[in-house]
């Protein structure tokens, strides 16, 4: 077996700081994936009308945040804010805002597009049998939109979780901080140790995310 | 349309960091000493991964040659330190939108870093230094000869100083430290020029290597520094900082935290008491 220096993660609180590291990673983007899945829902339904004001709006929401990287945002929304209204968010905060921006756009993108994507005939047999509109989103459009995102939206889920990792440039200590500061603290006496942690680090992020993906097949599952 | 479209968006993005950077030179935001006391914690920001200067240990406590004269800055305040973790990109940020009061952060102090920043009086010196094998120590660049060949690691200090005030030196370029060590140990050239930080730590570690030239070129140094104007912190740190030199203080901090690293050889000139004034 390779020296993969796995003895610096019994040393003192480290195993406890790198859980409590995750624990911060997820909880950012959890909340705002929650927030994401709600905003991007009305948002998306919204933009799927046809060239619509909201559609509109969107799609140049879209665009910003496309072009813009995450770190450019989390640096406008942390320094940014306080340089020009003189806000001063937490570090958290401003990262649970920027995952929502983020999230929501792209949820509704995806929203609008399994909107879109479901025949026409099924709205118009809906209100031949004389459903009004919101009944139609209601019961029939919706519930079929819904299966079709779950992978999507998962996939986008775990992806928020990964990129939680450029947060620590606003201050935020996450578990990849916390995984270089062990691996620096301990340069001298386990330099291997940058193999023992990542590959912990990698299981944890492993263990985080499965859940997500088993419950999406369990949904995907009962209602494909 | 595409195109047209792609212009707004630009457009757009340009504007809000326009009228972003516009507010930013309007107003200052930093919290003066009075503030500081009043509020009873100071937030100081420090490397939180970069042993020996700033880092975390198993403990999950902050540790470290700044950390140790952060912590006399909130003892002799009578506040709570908050550390709070930064990275080199955003120390300056931090500092200009007074989300710390301080940065300790093993940071050089440079003429394009003093128009956003103020600097105290300086705690610790840095210049390049010159490591080689103990078979033939170079203590002097005019000691090589043409057929020698000096290492160093491209976009250094290193490689831009030798360049510019030694050009007949033949230089052999690497990338990355671990490539550059590789060449030394086999013997490829006859020295290996960077910090001087790095050099020491590298001769201590690895046996067989002396760093001959401990000190080349201009003398840097590395102080705190606080948000620019905020004149009564800064009065204060540097008074603080002549006053600590009754005691010296710095050098009972380089014991205690980087004497593993840099060994006693280099204590005097590494650390600087009193912002280098007294001497």
């Amino acid at each position: 077996m390779p020296d993969l220096g796995l003895e610096v993660l019994w040393k003192g609180k480290n195993f406890v700081r790198l859980l409590g590291g995750l624990w911060v990673a997820l909880r950012i983007s959890l909340i705002a994936a929650g927030i994401s899945i709600v905003l991007g829902i009305l948002l998306g339904v919204a933009a799927s009308r046809k060239r619509s004001v909201s559609s509109a709006i969107l799609r140049i929401w879209l665009g910003v945040i496309h072009i813009m990287p995450q770190m450019v945002l989390l640096f406008l929304m942390y320094f940014g804010t306080t340089r020009a209204f003189g806000w001063n968010l937490s570090g958290e905060v401003a990262a649970v805002i920027v995952f929502s921006l983020w999230g929501s756009a792209e949820m509704a993108d995806l929203v609008r597009g399994a909107v879109t994507s479901i025949p026409a005939a099924q709205r118009e047999s809906a209100e031949a049998l004389g459903l009004k509109p919101t009944q139609v989103y209601r019961w029939i459009i919706l519930p079929q939109a819904v299966r079709r995102l779950i992978p999507q939206s998962i996939n986008l889920i775990t992806r928020m979780i990964k990129t939680t990792s450029l947060v620590t440039l606003i201050g935020v200590v996450e578990i990849l901080k916390v995984a270089q500061q062990i691996i620096e603290a301990n340069r001298k006496a386990s330099p291997n140790a940058a193999f023992g942690v990542y590959l912990t680090i990698f299981v944890m992020y492993y263990l985080a995310c499965r859940p997500l993906s088993l419950a999406a097949k369990k949904l995907e599952k009962r209602w494909g | 349309m595409k195109t047209v479209k792609n212009v707004v968006i630009v457009a757009v993005i340009l504007v809000l960091t326009l009228s972003l950077a516009a507010a930013a030179a309007a107003d200052a935001v930093y919290r003066t000493l009075d503030e500081i006391r009043a509020s009873g914690t100071i937030n100081i920001g420090v490397f939180s991964d970069k042993n020996p200067f700033g880092y975390v240990d198993e403990n999950g406590e902050y540790q470290g040659y700044d950390v140790y004269f952060a912590r006399r800055i909130g003892e002799d305040l009578g506040l709570t330190v908050n550390f709070v973790s930064t990275e080199a990109a955003n120390r300056v940020e931090y500092l200009e939108t007074g989300k710390v009061d301080i940065i300790l952060a093993n940071f050089t102090v440079t003429p394009e870093r003093a128009e956003k920043v103020d600097f105290a009086l300086p705690y610790m010196n840095v210049a390049l230094g010159v490591v080689s094998p103990d078979s033939r120590i170079i203590t002097g660049l005019s000691e090589l000869t043409e057929n020698d060949q000096v290492i160093v690691i491209t976009g250094t200090t290193a490689e831009d100083y030798l360049v510019k005030n030694n050009p007949e030196i033949r230089l052999q370029k690497f990338d990355t430290y671990a490539n550059a060590k590789t060449a030394l140990e086999n013997g490829s050239a006859a020295a290996w020029a960077n910090d001087n930080t790095e050099v020491i730590a590298y001769a201590l570690q690895n046996e067989g290597y002396t760093v001959g030239i401990p000190s080349l070129g201009s003398q840097d140094t590395i102080a705190p520094a606080v948000s620019k104007g905020n004149e009564t912190l800064l009065n204060w740190i540097n008074d603080e900082i002549k006053a600590l030199a009754a005691e010296n203080f710095f050098h009972k901090d380089y014991e205690a935290t980087l004497v593993d690293t840099y060994g006693l050889d280099y204590e005097n000139s590494l650390v600087l008491e009193g912002g280098g004034l007294a001497e």
